[in-house]
C-alpha cells in the first residue's frame, strides 16, 4: 500500500517534470539550443497567477478568479518567451551567422534567467506564497490511495499536448517547416522556409508548456516561490536526457521516470540523499549512453 | 583599508581564482558548468584538514588544489567523451553529485555545514591570486597554451596540424579543476564556513558568465569579467544606500546584471576583452610612443 502510494506520487511529480522536459527537448531538437530561460518562464507564470488571484497588499493584487489569473500568467510567459527569442536566437543568428556555433544563446538565456528571477523578487519578494484553489481538497480517494486532481490533470494534459504536437509536426505545413529547420537551417532557408517567422513558434510553444507546468505545479503543491523553477528544471533536464535530446515522447517517459526515482529515493533513504540518484543517473547516462534510452538522435551534438 | 573594502576585495580575488578555473577549459574549447563541484571539493578538503586534522593553512590550500586536480584528471576522460550541450550538462551534473555526496558525510558537517576557525585574510589571498594569474598567463604563453587556443578555435583543424587534442584538453580540464580547488580552499577560510548551499545552482552559472562575458581569448578575460561583475553590483548597492530614490537598486541590481549579460552578448559576442582589442590598444600605445619620440 505504502509503495503503491509512492508510485502514484512519483507519477504525479513526473507528470509535471514531463511537461518541462518536453519544453526543453523541443528547443534542443528544433534549434539545437539549451534554453535556460525555461525555469524562469515556469516560475514567472506561477508567480503571476498567484499575484493576480490572491488578495493582499502586494503589487497587482487584483483578486481575479483563478482561471483568468492562470490565462494571464500563460500569456505573460509566452510574451516573455518571444522577447527571449528576439535577444537570444534571432538577433545573434542574424548578426553572426549560425548562432548555435557559439555559446552565445546559452549565455544570453542564462542572462534572461537572472533578469526574470530578480524582476519577480523585486516585485513580490522572495517569500513562499500560498496559491489557493477552490477545488484544492478534491483529491481522489480510492482503495486508500490519494490522487491529486491537478496532478492527474497535468499528466493527461501533457500526454494530450505532446500527441497534438507530434501530429502537427508530422502533418501541418508549419510542422514540416520546423522539421526542415531542425535538419538544416541554411538548406531550409534556400528551400523557401521563412526561418525568422517560423522559429518564434517554437518559443511560443516553449513558453506555453513551461507556463502550464508552472501553474499546475503551483496548484498541485499550493505554494509558489521565485525559486521553484530551478529545482524542477534541473530534474526535467535529467528526464530530457534520459529520453534522448529532441525526442518528445522520450521526454515524457524520462520525466515520469525521474519523478519515480526521486520519490522512491526520498522514501527509502531520506531527503538528504535526493541529489545523488537523479544527478548520478544523468552523469552516467551522458557518459555511457548520451543518446538516451530510446537510442539514436543526432541533434544537440558537437555544438553548444 | 576599511573592513568593507577589504571584504569586497577578498571576494573579488576569490571570484577571480574560481573564474580562472573555468577559463582554462573554456580556452581549450570546453564549456565547464561544474565550477561548484571543484570549489566544494577544495573547500571541504582544506576545511577538513585545518579544522579536523589541525593542518596549517598554506599546505591545506595546496593539498586542496592537488586533490581537486586529481579528481578533475580522473573525471576528464569520461567527460571528454561528451561534447557541446552534453558536456555542459555532464559537468553540471557532476557538481550536483559532489554537493549530494558532501551533504551525506556527517564527519564534515553534513547538512549543517563545516565551520573552520582558521581565517584566510588578504595576506594569504592576494599572493595566491597573483600566483594563479601568473600561472595562467605563463601557461597560455607556452606551446600548450598555443595548442589550447587552436583547440578552442577549431578542433578538427588542430587535429590535422598534429595537436594531441585529448592531451591538451585533459591538461586544461585538470589545471582548471586544481584552480577551482584552490579557490574553494580560500573561500572556506575567508568565510570560516562552507556548506552545500554556498555553491547553489546559480553559482556555477555565474562563474561561467564571468568567463564568457570577460572573453575566453586572452588571460585578461576572466580578470575583467570577475572585476566587472563583483564591482558593479557593489557600486549599485552603495548607490541604493546613499540615495533613497535609488532604493529599487537594492534588489534590482541583479536585473541590471542580467541585462548587461544579454547586451554584452549582443554587442561583443566574443567577450569584453578580445585579442583584437588588446592588439588595438597595444598599437595605439606604440603609435603614441612613436609620436613622443618624434616630438
Amino acid at each position: 500500500m505504502q509503495s503503491a502510494q509512492q508510485l502514484i506520487n512519483g507519477l504525479m511529480l513526473g507528470g509535471i517534470l514531463a511537461f518541462v522536459a518536453v519544453a526543453f527537448t523541443l528547443t534542443i531538437g528544433m534549434l539545437n539550443f539549451l534554453n535556460f530561460t525555461i525555469p524562469a518562464l515556469f516560475m514567472l507564470a506561477a508567480m503571476v497567477t498567484w499575484a493576480l488571484s490572491a488578495s493582499g497588499e502586494h503589487i497587482f493584487a487584483l483578486g481575479l478568479p483563478w482561471y483568468a489569473a492562470a490565462a494571464i500568467g500563460i500569456a505573460v510567459a509566452m510574451v516573455a518567451s518571444l522577447i527571449i527569442e528576439r535577444f537570444t536566437y534571432r538577433y545573434l543568428k542574424a548578426h553572426y551567422g549560425d548562432a548555435t556555433e557559439h555559446a552565445l544563446p546559452l549565455v544570453s538565456s542564462l542572462g534572461f534567467l537572472i533578469i526574470f528571477e530578480h524582476a519577480v523578487i523585486t516585485l513580490w519578494g522572495s517569500d513562499p506564497q500560498r496559491l489557493e484553489l477552490p477545488f484544492r481538497d478534491m483529491d481522489l480517494h480510492f482503495a486508500g490511495l490519494i490522487v491529486g486532481i491537478p496532478h492527474l490533470f497535468s499528466l493527461g494534459l501533457a500526454i494530450t499536448l505532446v500527441w497534438v504536437l507530434s501530429w502537427l509536426l508530422k502533418r501541418s505545413s508549419i510542422g514540416r517547416a520546423l522539421r526542415a529547420i531542425a535538419e538544416n537551417p541554411d538548406a531550409a532557408t534556400l528551400m523557401g522556409v521563412e526561418v525568422a517567422r517560423i522559429v518564434p513558434v517554437v518559443f511560443l510553444v516553449t513558453g506555453m508548456l513551461s507556463a502550464l507546468a508552472g501553474i499546475l505545479y503551483g496548484f498541485s503543491y499550493s505554494t509558489v516561490t521565485p525559486y521553484i523553477g530551478d529545482a524542477v528544471a534541473t530534474d526535467a533536464i535529467t528526464g530530457m536526457v534520459l529520453g534522448g535530446l529532441g525526442n518528445v515522447w522520450g521526454a515524457i517517459v524520462g520525466g515520469l521516470l525521474v519523478g519515480l526515482i526521486k520519490v522512491f529515493a526520498i522514501s527509502q533513504f531520506g531527503a538528504e540523499i535526493e541529489k545523488i540518484p537523479v544527478w548520478g543517473l544523468l552523469l552516467l547516462i551522458l557518459i555511457i549512453r548520451p543518446t538516451g534510452i530510446f537510442g539514436k538522435s543526432r541533434l544537440g551534438r558537437g555544438k553548444f | 583599508m576599511s573592513g568593507y573594502m577589504s571584504g569586497v576585495l577578498a571576494v573579488l580575488l576569490i571570484n577571480m581564482v574560481i573564474a580562472y578555473s573555468v577559463f582554462l577549459p573554456a580556452a581549450a574549447g570546453l564549456l565547464n558548468l561544474g565550477a561548484a563541484g571543484f570549489v566544494l571539493i577544495g573547500g571541504y578538503t582544506a576545511g577538513g584538514l585545518t579544522s579536523r586534522a589541525g593542518w596549517p593553512l598554506v599546505p591545506a590550500i595546496l593539498v586542496a588544489g592537488l586533490f581537486a586536480g586529481v579528481v578533475a584528471f580522473v573525471l576528464a576522460f569520461p567527460i571528454l567523451r561528451t561534447r557541446g550541450v552534453y558536456m555542459v550538462l555532464a559537468t553540471f551534473a557532476f557538481a550536483e553529485v559532489v554537493g549530494g555526496i558532501y551533504l551525506n558525510i556527517p564527519s564534515l558537517g553534513g547538512a549543517t555545514g563545516l565551520s573552520v576557525s582558521t581565517y584566510a585574510g588578504l595576506p594569504v589571498i592576494i599572493p595566491t591570486t597573483v600566483c594563479v594569474v601568473a600561472f595562467v598567463a605563463w601557461l597560455l604563453s607556452t606551446r600548450l597554451g598555443l595548442a589550447m587556443r587552436a583547440a578552442h578555435d577549431d578542433e578538427n583543424v588542430s587535429l590535422l596540424f598534429g595537436v594531441n587534442l585529448r592531451m591538451v584538453q585533459v591538461a586544461a580540464f585538470t589545471a582548471g579543476g586544481a584552480l577551482g580547488g584552490i579557490g574553494g580552499a580560500l573561500l572556506v577560510h575567508q568565510f570560516n564556513f562552507i556548506d552545500v548551499q554556498t555553491t547553489g545552482v546559480l553559482f556555477s552559472i555565474y562563474v561561467l558568465l564571468y568567463v564568457l562575458i570577460g572573453g575566453t581569448q586572452t588571460a585578461w578575460g576572466p580578470f575583467a569579467g570577475a572585476l566587472f561583475f563583483t564591482v558593479v553590483p557593489e557600486i549599485l548597492r552603495t548607490m541604493s544606500k546613499l540615495d533613497p530614490s535609488m532604493k529599487f537598486l537594492e534588489a534590482g541590481r541583479f536585473i541590471v546584471f542580467g541585462i548587461a549579460v544579454v547586451l554584452i552578448m549582443v554587442v561583443r559576442p566574443e567577450g569584453l576583452i578580445t585579442r583584437t582589442l588588446i592588439e588595438k590598444v597595444q598599437g595605439s600605445l606604440r603609435r603614441l610612443a612613436a609620436r613622443e619620440t618624434a616630438a
